[in-house]
């Protein structure tokens, strides 16, 4: 039996700008629009209603895949120049965001590019698209177990990490690390992405 | 200090034979997919998934409130999103033995994802004895 599962970090001088207590892992004020967000998402799909079922998937796919470029081309990179507090501090206030964001678009993204696909007829197997949809779903499918096995419990770790009395800044630089690569294979992947989705919309 | 056990890794692996799954019975929609590969995905899914609860459940001095905590919420967020999943295939009149496997292919999703997140979680916070 193993004594423990805990990883006990030297405490470095890390203390971010913003306290403890101004750390939010999940930004409450942001719930209500997810909510509205999902409830239309579900309307969406229980009416089969083109135009809302177009613009969820256009709208979401769009700003998941431009932030997922973004942060992971652009963001990330100028991140792992910064030092552990620079890095602490801006992800004391970009972390929260994220984690109510991401899966919101990501939920809305697919939720309705599904239902899509299967009321255009995308999905029936002598469509020319059916291939490149099946090939999405696999490009999705490796960003999913990237995205919640990997990405997600390193967010809300450094997140939780600051909410403490003492953060620990070579915990936070670990997981930090642990985010810019996996953002940058994300949003590489997502170049897959915008590749198969043109190809679907031109066919 | 010993290594900690393979716990994330498991859940995570469990995480993506599930997902493998699901691809596999969406690419067949709308018509009736072949249960076999999916059943058998799914089976060995939940083995890893029970082997990484059973590990989890051995560990001394863990940060348990923390990993209680992060569970809670993470589970609630994560069984909105099976949920919305499930009516997908609901609504595109998946029934019978695949909607039931779809079923069990959600409730691993729903727990593997807020294990791996609630154990990182935890991993990386004191003990509740040494905390202050």
């Amino acid at each position: 039996m193993t004594d423990v599962g805990n990883v006990q970090a030297g405490t470095v001088e890390a203390a971010p700008d913003a306290s403890p207590s101004q750390v939010q892992v999940v930004p409450l004020r942001g719930l209500p629009i997810v909510a509205a967000v999902v409830v239309f998402v579900i309307v969406s799909i229980a009416g089969n209603w083109l135009w809302a079922l177009t613009f969820c998937h256009v709208v979401g796919g769009a700003l998941w895949t431009a932030i997922d470029l973004f942060v992971g081309l652009i963001v990330g990179p100028i991140l792992s120049r910064l030092s552990v507090p620079a890095r602490a501090e801006f992800t004391a206030r970009f972390m929260p965001k994220m984690v109510l964001l991401m899966p919101t678009l990501v939920l809305m993204t697919l939720a309705a590019g599904f239902q899509l696909a299967l009321r255009e007829g995308n999905l029936a197997p002598g469509n020319p698209n059916h291939a490149w949809l099946i090939v999405s779903y696999c490009v999705v499918g490796v960003m999913a177990v990237i995205a919640l096995g990997v990405l997600e419990p390193a967010n809300i770790t450094v997140l939780v990490e600051m909410r403490k009395q003492r953060p620990d800044g070579e915990v936070i630089a670990l997981l930090m690390r642990r985010f810019v690569y996996t953002s940058g294979i994300i949003g590489a992947m997502q170049v897959a992405t915008l590749i198969i989705m043109t190809r679907v919309a031109t066919q | 200090m010993r290594r900690p056990y393979p716990i994330a890794q498991l859940t995570v692996c469990s995480l993506a034979l599930v997902v493998i799954g699901g691809i596999l019975m969406a690419s067949y929609v709308p018509r009736q997919p072949p249960l076999t590969a999916p059943t058998a995905l799914t089976a060995v899914s939940a083995a890893l998934a029970l082997t990484s609860v059973f590990l989890l459940s051995r560990l001394k001095q863990f940060a348990w409130p923390r990993f209680f905590l992060a569970f809670r919420w993470a589970l609630l967020a994560y069984v909105i999103s099976a949920g919305m999943i499930g009516f997908a295939f609901v609504r595109d009149h998946t029934r019978g033995a695949p909607l039931a496997l779809v079923a069990v292919m959600l409730v691993i999703f729903a727990l593997d994802v807020p294990v791996v997140i609630a154990f990182t979680v935890a991993r990386y916070s004191s003990p509740p004895h040494s905390a202050s």
